[in-house]
């Protein structure tokens, strides 16, 4: 694909074009296909995510912008598309069989996770606000649809309506805050010159950007699931299929983090005292909630979705920090959360079966000696999450800590370990009920079809792999986040 | 090339669990034959060590070193010295024992046990050995989960789930801590000298402000006093030792709690000498209020388990005495005084559980005159008391005296508090003795209990021959530390003299 034009290449935008057309594709073939082609859906959705990883290898190290400055192609982006890919493939592997169960095997479902995925790229490839906001549109709006997608389940009605309601509320303050940006930069909405511009703004400007990042964190912070913005969070993990869910924790945050990240570091250096300081606040605040309240949930989905706040937490301890460090482990910890936490899911769902039935936490006794491989996955993801080593979940926390070390904050990095043991205590309730308790109901046969197999392993070995040999994709964030002057 | 013997040590239980996967869950017997071979070779692995080892040179030795994530100054980095030797030699000769005690004991899920047994092995075989400070955390929390496992599955089904994760959110709490202390520890020494690194003997070296270290000792220290565990961080164990099973139990008080005196006498000590010294009397008195306390709580105890584990309060306190004294009895007293307590306390949990065995009760007051049916149990267990006591001749004596010789050449006051403990110690051994085994069998169940099986017996003797080698002649065994503890008092008193110094420094330029 080397189509040029003077202004722009194609090439640069490969994987979104990529996944752009295979969710066409699909919408066409689900459309004009008799109902028995209607299983090749999956199968479809993973070439497209194959090639557009396949694009992403190739596009490894260019750097610059294209489309006008529009576009950044660079390895952060990139980085973070290996991300969402990854997380996209294991949703759709997990997705098939629990859909099959509801009946609801249907095209616009993978259309849409490819949809959500290209606008989860904008986010993060987004040079000018526009097209972040644009990222963020296009990824919430898919992912308010299909966690909806059970019409005639009243939860997973009231997940998508709260969801939608609330996130046009947010995406309303994210645009407000780029008006007042557009304002005090006078006139431009570029990241590459806007903290040039900010600088030479006078201090006549100072609270219309001070005002503005107010306006981004809310934004951003509602996407992230941070506290107080995390109202919603509970009850839509609850209510929407669990596969969606899934992907919500993992590609919807990881998004999010992206562009976070981006903004703050390329276009506020100048108010980094601002921000470090209110995400400190929010980052205590978001890990303590969440960990505390996930302790008192006895539904698998609402501790793994208060579990998620509390990672967001932990996240955004690496914003804190604000170094390179900080930046590394903001990478590497959003991958290792996608494998760990992906994993988790699929165990959840192969052990919730037949449309749901067992999702009480209490439903995985005696799990550790019934079926002794979904449980030995499942406690790895249960340590992972909680930080436990040789797993990439201590890897990741060790990164996000070291770095707050580095940056002179030891109180918060003891605050985001003392966490740490109180998230230990309801992980390894999950473990203490496999392997400590007798059997509560009979649980039965479970259905290891070949997609969830593969997907408990690749997430197994890959939480231990990156867990027990760190070096290579350390390096390969180090390389990804050079693109920042500022840190 | 050097066969590297170290890490076939370390990782060979790992390759027996592979091996035990493939074995037939439902052949008990198998599975434990299988894995007393692994332990007997693992044993027979570790000789090397013990032979080959050059007690002269305080060095590192049989030191393995591979780059394991250099861009960020992490090292697969293993070494043994005096100070492990020792530690190391308990915990591959406690493994066969550990498996032949299962045999009646544990009768299901036989292989995930002897699955977490190896795990646990290996585990704290690399914290006794690791030297990157990455690799020794690593070790040091990996090593909780089978250690929670064994007590949360296989422990006593009343309270093993308590115990269990009470055990474990202990342990945790203090090692989060120590995370971030190495974690400090880490960028100070990137800072003020240009290298970031993980390499403990590198980090020994530098030089650290006073409050820097005052925190981070803290910190260290926590983790390890919980492990120790010294008062007031002691309330998990006799928990976690009364739930678990007996090899649990045996494990937990022969190798894990040295985990934690290890852990001072490498990290805490070394890495922060000023510090180390000023809270000497911080950490004696807390040393003799656990031997005392100890002590007296274990009089009261009605479950023998409950009794033996407070014992462990007591005898892990003249332990951290012994260490914090600075001197050459005292350390090495201290030393020697970790692996008595692995032998005679390893050994009484053993016979606990061999009465349980036979009885299901561990209450003091069911049993009385158990040696008219038990005679060579009774011989056994008399001996064991009398080492856990400190008879001269056994080789808690030799620990005991070396560490209040120690003592009292610093201070005479500890050494007559802990003086006391030795007494308190006669007293609730021989008394639970007494009530146990002399007299007339006042209970019918008891008169008819089989003495000990050839397995048994087989069990204890290697256990009774350290008990007496120790005990006749230490000399073995101290010249194994001698060096090491040497040179780690040089450097002790450098810090000493240099702070001191730098004190009267400040005070000349006040006037």
């Amino acid at each position: 694909m080397t189509l040029t034009i003077p202004s722009f290449t194609l090439s640069s935008i490969g994987p979104w074009l990529t996944l752009t057309g295979t969710a066409i594709l699909i919408l066409l073939v689900d459309a004009l296909s008799p109902k028995g082609r209607k299983a090749y859906f999956p199968q479809l959705s993973l070439l497209g995510l194959g090639i557009a990883l396949l694009q992403t290898f190739r596009l490894w190290n260019h750097t610059g912008t294209d489309f006008a400055r529009m576009v950044y192609v660079d390895n952060f982006a990139f980085f973070f598309y290996a991300v969402f890919i990854l997380g996209t493939a294991l949703t759709v592997l997990i997705s098939r069989h629990y859909l099959e169960d509801y009946g609801k095997n249907l095209g616009e479902y993978y259309a849409l996770l490819l949809f959500a995925t290209l606008g989860m790229m904008l986010l993060a490839a987004g040079a000018h606000l526009i097209m972040i906001f644009l990222g963020l549109e296009v990824m919430s709006i898919a992912v308010y649809v299909l966690a909806g997608l059970f019409r005639e389940d009243a939860k997973s009605n009231e997940a998508a309506l709260k969801y939608l309601v609330l996130g046009a509320f947010s995406s309303a303050f994210l645009l407000f805050g780029i008006a007042m940006l557009y304002g005090a930069t006078g006139g431009s909405l570029y990241l590459d010159d806007m903290a040039a511009r900010l600088a030479q703004a006078g201090a006549l400007t100072q609270p219309l950007t001070l005002l503005a990042l107010a306006l981004f964190i809310v934004g951003f912070g509602f996407k992230v699931a941070s506290v107080p913005f995390h109202m919603w969070t509970p009850d839509v993990y609850e209510g929407a299929p669990t596969s969606i869910t899934a992907f919500m924790a993992v590609g919807v945050k990881a998004a999010a983090f992206a562009a976070f990240a981006r903004v703050l570091f390329l276009a506020f250096p100048a108010l980094k005292v601002d921000w470090v300081m209110i995400l400190w606040v929010l980052a205590v605040a978001t890990m303590t909630l969440g960990n505390v309240v996930a302790i008192a949930q006895t539904n698998i989905k609402r501790m793994l979705a208060y579990s998620s706040i509390a990672h967001a937490g932990y996240l955004l301890v690496a914003l804190v920090a604000a170094n390179q460090l900080g930046a590394v482990s903001l990478l590497y910890y959003l991958l290792a959360y996608t494998l760990m936490n992906l994993g988790a899911f699929g165990v959840v769902i192969l052990v919730g079966r037949k449309k749901d039935s067992y999702l009480s936490i209490y439903d995985y006794s005696g799990l550790g000696f019934q079926h002794p491989a979904l449980a030995a996955a499942m406690a790895l993801f249960m340590f992972a999450l909680a930080g436990i080593p040789p797993t990439a979940g201590f890897v990741g926390k060790f990164y996000i800590f070291s770095a707050a070390v580095q940056a002179g904050y030891i109180w918060l990095a003891i605050i985001g370990v003392m966490n740490s043991l109180v998230s230990v205590f309801y992980y390894l309730r999950i473990t203490v009920l496999m392997y400590m308790k007798p059997p509560e109901a009979e649980l039965g046969p479970v259905a290891f079809t070949p997609a969830l197999t593969t997907v408990l392993l690749v997430t197994a070995v890959g939480v231990l792999l990156i867990g027990i040999f760190p070096g290579f994709l350390y390096n390969l964030a180090v390389n990804s986040v050079k693109i920042f002057p500022s840190l | 090339m050097q066969l590297p013997i170290l890490s076939i040590v370390i990782f060979f239980p790992l390759v027996g669990i592979v091996l035990l996967l493939f074995l037939d869950r439902k052949n008990h017997k198998v599975l434990k034959g299988v894995t007393l071979g692994l332990g007997l070779l693992e044993f027979l692995f570790s000789l090397p060590l013990w032979f080959r080892f050059n007690s002269q040179t305080p060095a590192m030795q049989f030191v393995e070193r591979y780059a394991w994530f250099p861009s960020y100054g992490i090292s697969y980095y293993v070494g043994v010295d005096g100070f492990s030797l020792l530690l190391i030699m308990l915990t591959t000769f406690l493994t066969p024992i550990c498996v032949l005690a299962t045999w009646e004991d544990i009768q299901h899920r036989v292989k995930e046990f002897m699955i977490c047994l190896l795990a646990l092995m290996s585990g704290m075989l690399g914290v006794f050995v690791a030297l990157d400070l990455f690799l020794f955390y690593v070790f040091w929390e990996v090593m909780l989960i089978p250690m929670y496992l064994l007590i949360g599955v296989w422990g006593n089904p009343a309270r093993r789930i308590y115990a269990a994760i009470k055990f474990f959110l202990f342990t945790m709490f203090g090692s989060l801590l120590m995370l971030v202390a190495i974690l400090v520890l880490y960028f100070h020494y990137g800072k003020t000298t240009g290298t970031y690194t993980f390499d403990l003997l590198m980090m020994y070296g530098v030089a650290i402000p006073f409050h820097m270290q005052f925190w981070m000792f803290l910190a260290f220290g926590l983790a390890f006093a919980i492990k120790v565990p010294m008062f007031p961080f002691h309330t998990w164990l006799p928990d976690a030792h009364t739930e678990a099973p007996t090899v649990g139990s045996v494990i937990l008080a022969a190798v894990l709690l040295k985990m934690g005196t290890y852990g001072f006498l490498r990290f805490n000590m070394p890495l922060f000498p000023q510090a180390a010294w000023h809270f000497v009397p911080l950490f004696s008195i807390l040393a003799l209020i656990g031997i005392v306390y100890g002590a007296l709580v274990s009089m009261m105890q009605k479950d023998l388990k409950r009794l033996i584990a407070f014992s462990s309060v007591s005898h892990l306190g003249f332990v951290m005495l012994g260490l914090f004294t600075f001197t050459m009895p005292g350390v090495q007293g201290g030393i020697i005084q970790m692996i008595n307590h692995g032998l005679s306390t390893g050994a009484l949990f053993l016979i606990v559980g061999m009465i349980y065995e036979r009885r299901h009760t561990r209450m003091i007051a069911d049993f009385g005159g158990l040696s008219t049916p038990m005679p060579i149990f009774a011989a056994i267990f008399m001996v064991v008391s009398l080492s856990s006591i400190g008879l001269p001749g056994l080789n808690g004596f030799v620990g005991e005296f070396l560490i209040l010789l120690g003592t009292f050449r610093t201070n005479v006051v500890y050494a007559t508090v802990a003086a006391t403990g030795v007494i308190f110690a006669a007293c609730y051994m021989l008394w639970m003795f007494q009530r146990v085994m002399f007299g007339e069998v006042t209970n019918e169940k008891n008169r008819n209990l089989k003495d000990l099986s050839w397995r048994e017996i087989a069990i204890f003797a290697p256990l009774l021959l350290f008990i007496v080698w120790i005990g006749v002649y230490p000399n073995t065994f101290l010249n194994k530390t001698k060096a090491t503890t040497e040179n780690f008092l040089a450097m002790m008193d450098k810090a000493k003299a240099s702070q001191t110094a730098v004190s009267q420094g400040f005070k000349g330029e006040a006037r």
